[in-house]
């Protein structure tokens, strides 16, 4: 027997997932699922794009129009989907490395045009799937397989890349933060234009392992202790200190992609 | 007006990871021979904490009869 949210909207042939034991990523797709169902949005009107990589997987287990694409692309491939049918909510779960590694591109020029797709990035600061490899996110002088005495890389901020690409919606959201999480999702769908949305995860296996910070369940409350409310810090910023901070960090509605690319074809129309 | 809601577990799905049992604000679980167990079912006040958390969807609650 399964919750009812899970017989809604997920293959339960599929499942148990591949992910870790104690891996944020089931956390952050069930806030996926609430966040959806919440909105009331049309299964067959929901299409969910992913790249490669443990948050990838994603796609997989989702029972909505579903397209599991190649390494970095996924925003690429969505871009498509939005361009041919304009009325599906496209819905495009990645993972660090593949947003802002070898999909670094896709992301800033998807973000610049604006187009209405809801980007939303399962990051833990690693690269899972292949072993542990550091990632754009890995913190500077943290460990993974790659970087055994320390990354001397500066990490992205992911949230601030996609703001400054021209994304018209931003927010940012933990697993443990999980309620907030499905909020700021609901959110980003809502908005017509590119929603980003960083889903800050945790990788017991790879990541905590390679960084001693503990089991599963340490991960989860290292996530609480890290990450304030936007709304908390603005009130009282000196309990932000040292904290990053999470919440809706950028809203604001510009004119969408596929609205102008619509208003050329009917201009064309008129004329001939 | 609805049945009133129940813990169930799906032990298929439970990889004893256990976040459940850390974060239940009633100490109602434990991990038995690595899989999730309700210890102490009568200590549940139906908060839904263990089904936010579950990164495996093998703890929820669900409307039930009293008696099931």
């Amino acid at each position: 027997m399964q919750s009812e949210l899970v017989q809604k909207y997920l293959r339960e042939d599929r499942l148990p997932h591949i992910w870790c034991p104690g891996c944020g990523h089931g956390v952050i797709m069930h806030a996926v699922i609430r966040a959806i169902d919440n909105l009331k949005l049309d299964p067959e009107k929901v299409c969910i794009v992913s790249g490669i990589g443990c948050s990838s997987r994603a796609s997989g287990y989702m029972n909505f129009n579903t397209l599991h694409t190649t390494h970095g692309r996924a925003l690429a491939f969505a871009t498509g989907v939005k361009m041919s049918q304009p009325d599906l909510h496209v819905i495009v779960l990645t993972g660090d490395g593949d947003t802002s590694a070898i999909g670094g591109n896709h992301l800033i020029h998807a973000a610049r045009r604006n187009i209405d797709i809801t980007t939303i990035t399962f990051n833990n600061n690693i690269y899972g799937m292949t072993g542990g490899q550091y990632s754009p996110t890995t913190p500077y002088m943290d460990f993974g397989t790659t970087a055994p005495y320390g990354n001397i890389d500066n990490s992205f901020d992911l949230c601030d890349l996609a703001k400054g690409a021209g994304a018209s919606y931003v927010g940012r959201a933990t697993a443990y933060h999980a309620v907030q999480l499905a909020k700021i999702i609901e959110s980003a769908i809502s908005n017509k234009g590119f929603s980003f949305v960083e889903a800050v995860s945790s990788c017991p296996t790879y990541y905590g392992r390679k960084n001693k910070k503990g089991d599963a369940v340490n991960m989860m409350k290292t996530l609480k202790d890290m990450y304030v409310d936007i709304k908390i810090a603005e009130k009282k910023p000196e309990l932000a200190d040292g904290k990053i901070i999470f919440g809706e960090l950028y809203n604001n509605p510009q004119d969408e992609y596929t609205d102008k690319y619509q208003k050329i074809i009917d201009m064309l129309k008129k004329e001939n | 007006m609805g049945m009133p809601k129940k813990v169930f577990v799906n032990k298929e799905w439970c990889k004893g990871c256990g976040i459940c049992v850390a974060f239940c604000p009633k100490n109602v679980l434990e991990l038995k021979n690595g899989l999730i167990d309700i210890a102490r079912p009568e200590d549940c006040i139906k908060c839904g904490q263990c089904e936010l958390r579950c990164p495996d969807y093998a703890i929820f609650l669900k409307e039930a009869p009293e008696n099931e």
